[in-house]
């Protein structure tokens, strides 16, 4: 344990604002090779812009250490083992990076004529067909942003396809264990949410959704591995179910890391899903985005699709804007293009074997980790996981511990802490996912810490109580933030 | 903690005190301490309505929100604005500083169902 | 395999470790749902011909700097100084993820804070959140919160708004029975067109989306806008998607803005294509509660020590669920950083400067083609950094001749924009607009 979370030198660093002087500049917009326009002369005094109040004014130099210095005050994938829950913190290949940068890719408007961007259409039109094959869809579209954006589109493409049926539907049944985008997806495509309870060791049950499916009912979203971890082995004949009252199945595809070559989700009823690029296909999460939620959908809902969509003809592709099903669009262009570039060069980069042994490695990850921490904290399902385990503080509470304790205290010992306090059904729960590009040693390490800090927590809980230590700050006053917010800087 | 006997107690973890035709409602202590550090609260407007086993507003802590339950149906006779600015109180005296409402009560057999102080200790042993 | 680690002997050894033979006996699924046989994808490529292969697409676009490109209407090329990409290139910005362990997210929460600090300067409004997807989308949160503010369903849209974000506007509101419609705009002037306005705002009116500078590059009389509609009691959303313009026009907040979206990819992004752009959105402290998106807010550590922590999360879907303010859980953290290093790169000096340049260079242009015969300027209304012409000829036809010229001349609603383009390439634009449209 003597590599990790040992102190470096931190530099303190002010806000940019406290380090400005006014009339520096870093780096200067080009020379007028015309002459100076005169915007007094041009346009109304009102619409005229006094001075920016506070506005940061500093050096090159300056600015860049200043980022270079809060940068360092991070955590992310390149600086360790990232086992976050549900976000699949996997290595973000350095290649993708440089590839979304080339001239050809980076600097393309969005509306150049067609023939002028053939193989930014042809890298989105392949995308496609591949995300499309990987899930076993029918038509894919890249539009959305995110995970949460992708949800809303296939919920408005169910929705619409109801209301062009000629009878519109009100409900959707959205699991408890469900993360809280289904829920808020749902209800801003119009939806009103009816809740199930997974039964026993975290599954849904046929009868469960037999009991509340009817035909006022648009669907059941499901997130399949569930938030727990788990395969829903009763998927088939849910979809069954679902299907019989001409509802739809929409799968949350946040957990899709675990079914890549395993499982072809159209088969087995799936009728739509959105992709986490940004989870699945190694894109990098940017701290808090930008990721890309593309939607892959069954025949039925193709045409719902959001418009404009990449067509293929003789060669030849183009942008196909007049869908008159279409539920519209939900942003402006095509989707977070440099993304998609990135998700693309992964999946060339791995192959379909490739994809498949990724899905079998983060599956056997978790397992092992299952396996070797199953003894010292609580498992909440003792059953074989896909790409995540989900345990809890229940052995430790004696102690005066809690899970917030347990991530604390691992900071301190170099790793950036679990999901913690999701799935709400789990009390104190601690949700783990290694993903399939982590070594045997790094997971043997982490599971040390764990068993050290649960040693600790019999032992000396007030190490886990003062937890971190070894940061750049300490545990943060939330509550303060809350009651006396403090939003921006301003200028005293 | 604590559940003082001269108040009616619901499943929504509401407490009530019945003095002549008001009824004053905060959240009790139990209530408080699940939620942790209470940030900020919701109150209706003083003349309005409340109904029974109906939101009448919200209590949030920094990672919990929660409704309120109006015990009872009637009109909003006086409402503790102290305790929007500084909803600390709800933490530091639910029972005392930081009532919320007082309603003049609509119909007296909405009464009937509350617990006792021992009811809703027993309650919340079982919720656990 | 790429990016996996283990070795043939790591693997039996965590299969040992998990009691299993081989990998299938981990896989939980039923035998009805495993995939028979393998997925149809291309063979896997080395990093080598990986690079060749996505070169050989690459080299089937043209860029803006291949052409001298006048396109804009929400994507704008801006020269972007190279600190920004070397910031944003540093790993412990872009492989973390939502800063929920402030303790090792100072660097990305302080990030944003300072960012929500600039976007409420630029746009004279109280308080900020840390991005959405991008003004389009931002647009369509702004309605939804206009709507949950004054309780009020319809949304007024005024017809020079981009018309995608239109579009996108409407797809949004879809699920809570739409209630959207629009205002003209004047076709002498080019601005939303106040007599149409007094028709159309009323007591159901949640609020007024106006876009500043508008769709055809005309700076809207935000003020007398705003006063219309505060007068009916709607609110008044300014959609500015087109950033540069913040270094030299008055900010929406000083001419009466309730919610002032947009998209700042201006600053520090690149087009890529259309994404990923940078939504913002800022508004009035009274409707902090109202506002979706992340917010980060200063308080301190155990020790007393400033420290920042996202802040305001019971408005999110992960504590509300159904009754959050939005569903927004990822949005564009990364492209935000890269909006503040610009800004912070050039300063105030340097930003207004900016715009000056972006203002002189449209002038310079609009005359210069107004001078063409056959072309005239659209409308009457002052404009920033784009405008609108008016072209005798079938636009598109007269766009294919610019083209084989090395001109993208605009699109057939036909925007023009400016900086990056010299003296030279403007003089070669009407040079050659000339000879088509004369």
């Amino acid at each position: 344990m003597n590599d990790n979370g040992i102190k470096g030198l931190l530099l303190d660093e002010p806000l940019i604002f406290e380090r400005s002087s006014v009339g520096r500049m870093g780096v200067a917009p080009a020379e007028f090779d015309i002459p100076e326009a005169d915007p007094k002369g041009l346009l109304p005094a009102g619409l005229l812009r006094d001075r920016i109040d506070g506005f940061p004014e500093v050096s090159e130099m300056d600015a860049v250490r200043h980022y270079t210095r809060l940068s360092q005050w991070n955590f992310g994938v390149d600086s360790g083992f990232y086992p976050l829950g549900s976000c699949t913190m996997k290595y973000n290949p350095k290649v993708n990076e440089a590839l979304c940068r080339l001239p050809g890719l980076s600097m393309i408007h969005p509306y150049e004529p067609e023939e002028l961007v053939q193989g930014a259409l042809e890298l989105m039109y392949e995308l496609e067909e591949y995300l499309a094959e990987i899930s076993g869809m029918d038509a894919v579209t890249l539009q959305p942003s995110a995970g949460a954006h992708g949800e809303l589109c296939g919920l408005l493409m169910m929705a619409a396809y109801f209301k062009d049926k000629g009878k519109a539907r009100t409900k959707i049944i959205i699991p408890d264990t469900a993360h809280g985008t289904n829920p808020a997806s749902s209800h801003l495509a119009g939806f009103k949410v009816v809740p199930v309870k997974s039964e026993g060791k975290g599954a849904l049950s046929v009868d469960a959704i037999k009991a509340v499916m009817d035909e006022d009912t648009a669907g059941l979203m499901v997130t399949n591995p569930n938030t727990i971890g788990l395969f829903e082995k009763n998927i088939k004949e849910i979809a069954k179910v679902v299907h019989s009252k001409g509802g739809f199945l929409y799968c949350d595809g946040a957990n899709l890391n675990a079914l890549m070559g395993l499982v072809n989700l159209g088969s087995i009823g799936v009728d739509v899903i959105q992709f986490n690029l940004h989870k699945t296909f190694s894109t990098p999460h940017g701290g808090g985005g930008p990721g890309s939620g593309p939607v892959g959908v069954k025949k039925a809902l193709e045409p719902f699709l959001p418009a404009p969509r990449v067509k293929k003809s003789r060669g030849k592709y183009s942008l196909e804007y007049d869908r008159p099903k279409s539920i519209g669009r939900l942003k402006a262009f095509y989707g977070n293009f440099s993304i998609m570039v990135r998700a693309y060069a992964y999946i060339r980069r791995m192959g379909g074997e490739g994809l498949k042994r990724a899905s079998e490695t983060a599956i056997l990850n978790a397992n092992y980790i299952k396996e070797r921490l199953k003894d010292t904290y609580h498992l909440a399902y003792n059953e074989p996981c896909m790409h995540e385990s989900v345990f809890s503080d229940k052995n430790l509470l004696g102690h005066g511990v809690t899970t917030l304790d347990v991530a604390k205290r691992l900071i301190d010992y170099g790793f950036h802490p679990p999901t913690v306090y999701f799935p709400l059904v789990v009390h104190g729960a601690i949700m783990i996912e290694p993903t399939e590009t982590e070594t045997k040693e790094t997971m043997d390490r982490f599971v040390e810490a764990m068993k050290a800090i649960a040693e600790e927590a019999r032992t000396n809980p007030e190490l886990l109580k003062n937890a971190p230590t070894k940061t750049k700050v300490r545990r943060v006053d939330e509550t303060r933030a809350a009651r006396e917010p403090v939003l921006r800087w301003v200028k005293k | 903690m604590e559940f003082p006997k001269d108040l009616k107690y619901t499943k929504e973890h509401e407490w009530v005190k019945v003095e002549g035709n008001i009824a004053t409602v905060g959240i009790t202590d139990y209530a408080q301490d699940s939620l942790g550090d209470v940030v900020y609260v919701e109150l209706p407007q003083e003349g309005g309505t409340v109904t029974k086993n109906e939101p009448f507003g919200v209590v949030e802590s920094v990672k919990a929100v929660s409704d309120l339950y109006s015990p009872i149906s009637g009109s909003v006779h006086e409402v503790n604005d102290a305790i929007i600015d500084s909803p600390e109180a709800i933490n530091e005296d639910p029972y005392g500083d930081a009532w919320m409402i007082r309603v003049e009560i609509g119909n007296t057999n909405d009464l009937s169902d509350l617990m006792s102080s021992d009811e809703y200790q027993k309650f919340i042993e079982e919720e656990k | 395999m790429p990016y996996i680690p283990h070795t043939e002997k790591d693997r039996e050894c965590l299969l040992k470790a998990v009691g299993a033979e081989k990998i299938d006996d981990l896989i939980a699924v039923p035998e009805n749902a495993r995939l028979k046989g393998e997925l149809k994808l291309p063979k896997g490529l080395t990093e080598q011909e990986l690079t060749k292969a996505l070169k050989k697409k690459a080299a089937r676009n043209s860029t803006v700097e291949d052409y001298a490109s006048f396109l804009g209407a929400g994507a704008y090329n801006h020269y972007i100084p190279a600190v920004v990409d070397s910031v944003i290139s540093r790993s412990e910005f872009y492989t973390s993820y939502t800063p929920y362990q402030p303790e090792i997210s100072q660097g990305t929460l302080q990030a944003i804070f300072e960012y929500q600090t600039i976007v409420c300067q630029l746009t004279g409004m109280d308080v900020a959140n840390a991005s959405l997807y991008d003004g389009a989308s931002a647009v369509a949160e702004a309605a939804l919160m206009a709507r949950r503010i004054t309780g009020r369903d319809k949304v007024l849209l005024s017809a020079a708004l981009h018309p995608e974000y239109r579009e996108t506007v409407r797809s949004y509101l879809h699920g809570a029975g739409n209630h959207v419609s629009e205002v003209m705009y004047c076709t002498e002037a080019g601005t939303t067109l106040p007599e149409a306005l007094d028709a159309a705002l009323d007591k159901d009116t949640a609020c007024l989306v106006i876009q500043y500078p508008n769709f055809f590059g005309s700076v809207e009389d935000l003020k007398a806008l705003a006063d219309a509609a505060h007068a009916k009691g709607a609110l008044i959303v300014a959609v500015t998607n087109e950033a540069v313009s913040f270094g030299l026009l008055a900010s929406p907040g000083s001419l009466g803005a309730d919610i002032a979206v947009g998209d700042n990819q201006s600053f520090g992004n690149t087009l890529s294509y259309g994404g990923p752009y940078l939504g913002f959105m800022a508004t009035k402290t009274e409707f902090i509660r109202q506002m979706p998106g992340r917010i980060v807010g200063e308080t301190v550590d155990r020790d007393g020590k400033r420290a920042f922590c996202l802040t305001f999360s019971t408005r999110e879907q992960h504590i509300r669920r159904e009754r959050a303010t939005s569903n927004i859980c990822t949005n564009h953290g990364l492209c935000a950083l890269a909006a503040s290093v610009h800004m912070v790169s050039l300063g105030e000096v340097g930003l207004r400067r900016l715009a000056l340049l972006n203002l002189s260079k449209a002038e310079y242009l609009k005359k210069a083609l107004a001078n063409v015969s056959g072309v005239e300027v659209a409308f009457s209304s002052p404009t920033f950094n784009e405008f609108t012409i008016k072209i005798s000829k079938a636009p598109e036809e007269v766009l294919k001749g610019l083209l084989k010229k090395k001109v993208m001349g605009g699109l057939a609603l036909k925007r023009f924009y400016p900086e990056m383009n010299t003296k030279e390439e403007m003089d070669s634009f009407v040079d050659a607009l000339s000879k088509i449209s004369g």
